[in-house]
C-alpha cells in the first residue's frame, strides 16, 4: 500500500473545499474526504496485518523513499509500525467524527472545513514519517489551524486561549527543533532519518542534552506538567469539532513524539531522566484529576480529566517496560477516542440547551435519551469500566508499571491508581446533575441527536467498544514495535 | 575582449539599455502612464527571464568586476524583487507623476547593487554601494507633497553618509595595512593586527548600517515610515538582499583569516538584532513600522547563517532571500493596495478585513507566515536551513535563542493575523477591486512562498551554485 495516498487525500480534499460553491457542497466534499480517510485507514490495517500474517518481520512497512533535500540528508521518508498504524486508525476515526458533529456550523463554512482538513493531513504525515525533519514539518503544520479554529470560531476568551495555545505549542516544537538538531549534529553522521538515527550510537553526553529537549517539547504537546496550562483554555474555547480533534489527536501527536523519537533514539537519555518523567506524570494525574472535581463547567471537566489521562501515557513512556509502553499507546488511542466522544456529546448538550455549566442542568434523560446514553457509556469509559477501551489501557498500564520492582516505582504507581476513585467521582457527579433529577423549566422543549451526530457518536463508541471488548488487535499491533523500542533500551 | 564584456557584463548592460531607454521616452514622447507601466513591466520580466542564460564565470577590468553562476543567480533575484515591486505596486505607480523618475532611479539602485555583488576590489565595492545609496534617498522622498517622506529622505541620506565615511576609513585602513584593494590578495595579507582589526571593525559597521543590524538600525522605523511604501519595500528586501550577498562574500572571502574574529561579532549581533527587532516589533501600530522592526529581526536570522562560514551558510543566506523577496514583497504590497485605497496604515484598521477582502487577507496571512517560518510555507524551511547552518559550529546556546525570537516573531505576527481574520470592525475596509497587474504580482508571491519549499531542487540549485 502506497502510504502517500493517506498525505494527497486530505490535500486534494482541502483543495476540493476550497472549490466547492456553497455550504452544502462543501459539507459533503469534506464528508466524503473523510469517509474516504477512513476506509484508507482500514485498508492500511488489513494490509498491514496481511504482510505480517505472510511473515514480514521488517520493522517499518510500505517505506516510502524520496530524495528531498540531499544536501541536509533530508529524505521524504515514509512508513508505519504497529504504533503507527493505531495512530492512523484513530485519527481517521476522529476526523470523520469531527466532520459530522461540525455538520451545522454557518459561519465561513468552508474556511472551518478546510482547516480541520489541514489539520488532519499535518497528523497523518506526522504519524507516518520516519525523517526527523519531515516530522518536525508536520508537527508544525497542525499548530496553525488549531489558532484559527479557536480563535474564528470558539467561544469565551477565544482570542486569549488561541494566542496561548499557539504560541505554549510553537514553544514546544522551538525545544523540539533544537533537540532535533543536538541530534543531527551529535550523531557519528549528520542525518534526520530516524532508522538510521536508531541504529547509531548517539554520545551519552548529547543524549542527556537532547532527551529533556526533546521530551519537554513533545510534552508540551501532550500536556506534559507543567506545561499543561494551554490545556483547559484551549479546548473550553475552542469549537466542538476543535476540541475533538485538540484532544483526540493533537495531544497524542506529543505522546508518539515523546515515545518515537526521544524514547527511540535516545535510549540512555531516557533511563536517564526516566524518574523525573514519572514524578511529573504522577503529579499531572493527580493535579489533574483534583483540578477536574472543581469545575463546573463541562469542557473544563473534560479537558482537566485530558491532563489527567495524558499522564497515564506518560507515565506509561516513563516506566520503560514493555507492557507499560503497549498499554500507553493503547491509552493514547483509547483517550483519543473517549475525549473527541466525549467533546461532542458536551457540544450537542450546549447546542441545545446553550450551557455548560452542570448545575443549570438536570434531568437531560428525559428530552434526550440518545445524547445522555453516549454521555453514560463516555463517562463509563473514562472512570475505567470494564469492557470499554479505558479500562483496558490503563490496566495494561499499571500492569506494565508493577513489574518495576522497587520501592519508587511502586509508589507512583499506587499514587496513579488512586487517581481513578477521584476520576469515578468527578464522572459520576457530573454525568448524575447533567443527566438525572428534575429537569430545568428551559429545557423541556429541546430534541434529540441528529442523524449526523448518532453517526458520530456510533463511530465513536465502537471503537470504544471494540478495544473494550477485544482489546487483543490493538495489542498485537502494537508489542512488537514496543517490543523493538524497548529492545533498544535494554541492550544499550 | 569586446565579447567578454559583452557576455560577462550582461545583466548591466539590459539594465543600462533599459535605463536609456526610459529616459529617450521620456525626452521624446508623451506616453500615458498606464501603457508606459506595461511596458516597463514587460521590460523587467523581460530582465529576469534573461537572466537566466548566457552565464559565464569570469573577471573584467583587472580583477575588479567578477562574475560566476551564484552571482548571476543573485543578480535574478534582485531581478525578480523589482519585477514584482511593478507589478505589486501598479495602482500607486499609475497615479505618479514622475514614474519614469521612479524607475530610472531604481534601475540605477540596482544597477548599482549588481556591480556591489560583483565587486571584487573594495574600490569597485565602495563605488557600487555609494550608486546603490544615492538614487534611493531621493525615491524616499518620493511622496512629493507629504513632509514625512522628505523627512524620511534626509535621515536617509545623513545615515547612508554617516556608514559610507565609516566604510571609508574602513577601506584606507586595509589598504594602509595590506597595500590592496584586491579581494582576492587580501585575505593572504591579513594577520590579525590591532589596525587590520579596526579596519574590519569599521568596515563591518558600514555593513551594519546598511543592513541595519542593532545598534545601528536607528534610522530603520523611521524611513520605512515615512518612504512610499514602494520604496519601503525596494529598501527592505532589494538593498538588504544585496547587501547580505556582498557581506557574505566579504566576510567568508575576505576575511576568512579572522574568522574567529568575526564569529563572535556576528554571533553577539544577531542575538541582540533578532531580539530587539522581536520586542521592538511587539508594539508597532502602523504596519510600514511593523514590516521594519520585523526586518530587522529577520536580519538577526539572516547573521544565524552567515555565521556558519560553509557552503550551507552561502547556499541558505542565498536561498532565505529568495524566499524574504516573495514573503515580504507580498506583506508590503498588501500594506500598499490597502494605504493607497483608504489611505489606513495602521495595524487595528484591519480588523476584519477577511470579511471584505477574502483574497488579500489569504495573500497577507501567507506572506505573515512564511515570515514566521510556519510550514508548508517557504519561510519554514528558509529559518530552518539559517538555524541549522548556524548549528554547524555546535553552538547550542545561540540556536536555542534564534528558536526562540521564532516564538516572539510569531506573537506580532499572529497580532495582525488576528486582527484581520477573528476581530470586527465597523467600519472595515472596504471592497478593494484589485488591479490585474497587482493580482498577478500577488499570486506569483503567494506561489512563490507555498512552493519554494515544497520543490526541494530550488534549493539544490543553489547549492549547487555556491561550491
Amino acid at each position: 500500500m502506497n502510504l502517500t495516498l493517506l498525505i494527497l487525500l486530505p490535500l486534494l480534499t482541502a483543495v476540493a473545499i476550497l472549490l466547492m460553491r456553497n455550504d452544502a457542497q462543501v459539507k459533503w466534499t469534506a464528508l466524503m474526504g473523510a469517509s474516504a480517510q477512513f476506509v484508507l485507514a482500514f485498508c492500511l490495517l488489513f494490509a498491514f496485518r496481511k504482510e505480517r500474517a505472510l511473515g514480514n518481520i521488517a520493522q517499518m512497512l510500505f517505506e516510502f523513499h524520496y530524495q528531498w533535500f540531499p544536501s541536509w540528508h533530508i529524505s521524504f521518508h515514509l512508513g508505519v509500525d504497529g504504533i503507527s498504524v493505531a495512530m492512523i486508525l484513530l485519527t481517521a476515526f476522529v476526523v470523520i467524527a469531527g466532520v459530522l458533529v461540525s455538520w451545522n456550523v454557518t459561519k465561513m463554512t468552508k474556511e472551518f472545513y478546510f482547516l480541520l482538513i489541514l489539520l488532519s493531513l499535518g497528523a497523518y504525515g506526522f504519524f507516518m514519517s520516519l525523517d526527523l525533519f519531515v516530522l518536525f514539518f508536520f508537527l508544525e503544520i497542525a499548530v496553525i489551524p488549531k489558532y484559527l479554529l479557536i480563535g474564528i470560531w470558539g467561544s469565551g476568551k477565544k482570542e486569549y486561549a488561541a494566542n496561548k495555545l499557539a504560541l505554549m505549542l510553537m514553544g514546544g516544537s522551538a525545544l523540539v527543533l533544537v533537540g532535533l538538531l543536538g541530534v543531527y549534529f551529535g550523531a557519528p553522521n549528520h542525518n534526520f532519518d530516524l532508522m538510521l538515527l536508531s541504529s547509531m550510537h548517539i554520545p551519552i553526553a548529547i543524549q542527556k542534552i537532547c532527551f529533556p529537549l526533546l521530551f519537554v517539547g513533545f510534552g508540551v504537546f501532550t500536556a506534559l506538567f507543567p506545561f499543561h496550562t494551554w490545556v483547559p483554555d484551549g479546548h473550553s474555547s475552542a469549537p466542538t469539532a476543535g476540541s475533538m480533534f485538540l484532544a483526540g489527536i493533537s495531544m497524542k501527536l506529543g505522546g508518539y513524539g515523546c515515545l518515537r523519537v526521544a524514547t527511540y533514539i535516545l535510549p540512555d537519555g531516557a533511563k536517564e531522566y526516566a524518574n523525573l518523567v514519572i514524578v511529573l506524570s504522577t503529579i499531572a494525574i493527580l493535579y489533574g484529576a483534583f483540578a477536574t472535581m472543581m469545575q463546573k463547567d463541562l469542557k473544563y471537566i473534560n479537558a482537566y480529566s485530558s491532563v489527567s489521562h495524558c499522564g497515564f501515557v506518560l507515565l506509561g513512556i516513563g516506566m520503560l517496560t514493555k507492557t507499560a509502553m503497549v498499554g500507553a499507546v493503547m491509552q493514547m488511542v483509547s483517550h483519543g477516542l473517549m475525549t473527541a466522544l466525549f467533546f461532542a456529546v458536551i457540544g450537542m448538550i450546549y447546542e441545545r440547551t446553550h450551557t455548560r455549566q452542570v448545575n443549570e442542568m438536570g434531568g437531560l434523560i428525559k428530552v434526550m435519551p440518545f445524547i445522555t446514553t453516549v454521555l453514560f457509556i463516555v463517562g463509563l469509559c473514562s472512570l475505567g469500566l470494564p469492557g470499554l477501551s479505558g479500562f483496558v489501557a490503563e490496566m495494561t498500564i499499571f500492569m506494565g508499571s508493577w513489574q518495576n520492582a522497587d520501592l519508587f516505582h511502586r509508589v507512583a504507581t499506587i499514587a496513579a491508581c488512586m487517581s481513578i476513585v477521584v476520576t469515578a467521582v468527578y464522572i459520576l457527579r457530573a454525568i448524575g446533575q447533567t443527566a438525572m433529577g428534575p429537569i430545568k423549566e428551559g429545557h423541556l422543549s429541546v430534541g434529540d441527536a441528529r442523524w449526523n451526530e448518532k453517526l458520530a457518536a456510533i463511530i465513536l463508541i465502537a471503537g470504544i467498544v471494540a478495544i473494550g471488548i477485544a482489546p487483543y488487535w490493538l495489542n498485537e499491533l502494537v508489542t512488537p514495535a514496543a517490543d523493538i523500542i524497548m529492545h533498544k533500551i535494554a541492550t544499550k | 575582449m569586446l565579447n567578454d564584456f559583452l557576455l560577462l557584463m550582461k545583466s548591466e548592460l539590459v539594465l543600462a539599455f533599459i535605463l536609456f531607454l526610459l529616459l529617450i521616452i521620456k525626452v521624446a514622447a508623451e506616453v500615458k502612464n498606464e501603457r508606459l507601466l506595461a511596458l516597463i513591466q514587460i521590460l523587467l520580466l523581460g530582465n529576469f527571464i534573461y537572466g537566466f542564460f548566457f552565464i559565464q564565470n569570469g573577471s573584467l577590468f583587472g580583477g575588479m568586476y567578477t562574475t560566476n553562476g551564484l552571482i548571476a543567480f543573485q543578480k535574478s533575484i534582485l531581478s525578480l524583487g523589482i519585477y514584482l515591486i511593478s507589478l505589486l505596486f501598479s495602482d500607486w505607480l499609475k497615479k505618479s507623476e514622475h514614474l519614469i523618475e521612479f524607475f530610472i532611479l531604481l534601475l540605477s539602485a540596482v544597477m548599482g547593487m549588481f556591480f556591489l555583488i560583483s565587486s571584487e576590489s573594495l574600490l569597485m565595492f565602495y563605488l557600487s554601494l555609494e550608486l546603490a545609496t544615492i538614487p534611493v534617498a531621493a525615491m524616499a522622498n518620493f511622496d512629493l507633497h507629504k513632509k514625512i517622506s522628505s523627512e524620511a529622505s534626509m535621515k536617509m541620506i545623513l545615515s547612508s553618509a554617516l556608514s559610507s565615511g565609516v566604510l571609508l576609513f574602513g577601506i584606507s585602513l586595509i589598504y594602509g595595512a595590506t597595500g590592496t584593494l584586491n579581494f582576492s590578495a587580501i585575505p593572504a595579507l591579513l594577520d590579525g593586527t590591532g589596525v587590520q582589526i579596526l579596519a574590519f571593525i569599521f568596515l563591518f559597521t558600514a555593513f551594519a548600517f546598511k543592513l541595519s543590524i542593532v545598534p545601528f538600525h536607528l534610522w530603520t522605523a523611521d524611513v520605512y515610515e515615512g518612504s512610499p511604501i514602494a520604496v519601503t519595500s525596494f529598501l527592505s528586501v532589494i538593498s538588504k538582499g544585496s547587501i547580505a550577498f556582498i557581506l557574505l562574500t566579504t566576510l567568508y572571502k575576505v576575511f576568512a583569516p579572522m574568522h574567529g574574529l568575526w564569529y563572535n561579532m556576528v554571533m553577539l549581533l544577531s542575538i541582540i538584532t533578532m531580539i530587539v527587532g522581536n520586542l521592538f516589533a511587539l508594539r508597532q501600530q502602523n504596519i510600514k513600522r511593523f514590516l521594519a522592526f520585523s526586518s530587522i529581526a529577520q536580519v538577526g536570522f539572516i547573521l544565524v547563517g552567515i555565521s556558519s562560514n560553509s557552503i550551507l551558510g552561502t547556499a541558505s543566506v542565498v536561498y532565505f532571500v529568495l524566499v524574504y523577496v516573495f514573503s515580504n514583497l507580498a506583506a508590503f504590497g498588501v500594506a500598499g493596495v490597502i494605504s493607497q485605497h483608504s489611505g489606513k496604515e495602521r495595524i487595528e484598521d484591519y480588523r476584519g478585513l477577511y470579511q471584505t477582502n477574502p483574497f488579500i487577507s489569504w495573500v497577507l496571512a501567507l506572506a505573515l507566515f512564511s515570515l514566521a517560518g510556519i510550514p508548508p510555507t517557504a519561510g519554514f524551511f528558509g529559518k530552518l536551513f539559517l538555524i541549522t547552518a548556524g548549528a554547524f559550529k555546535g553552538n547550542y546556546f545561540f540556536i536555542t535563542v534564534a528558536a526562540l525570537n521564532m516564538i516572539i516573531s510569531l506573537y506580532y505576527y499572529l497580532r495582525v493575523i488576528r486582527a484581520v481574520f477573528m476581530d470586527s470592525n465597523e467600519q472595515p475596509i472596504g471592497k478593494i477591486n484589485l488591479d490585474i497587474s497587482t493580482k498577478l504580482g500577488m499570486i506569483i508571491c503567494g506561489a512563490g512562498i507555498v512552493l519554494l519549499g515544497l520543490l526541494s531542487w530550488v534549493y539544490d540549485y543553489i547549492t549547487a551554485l555556491s561550491i
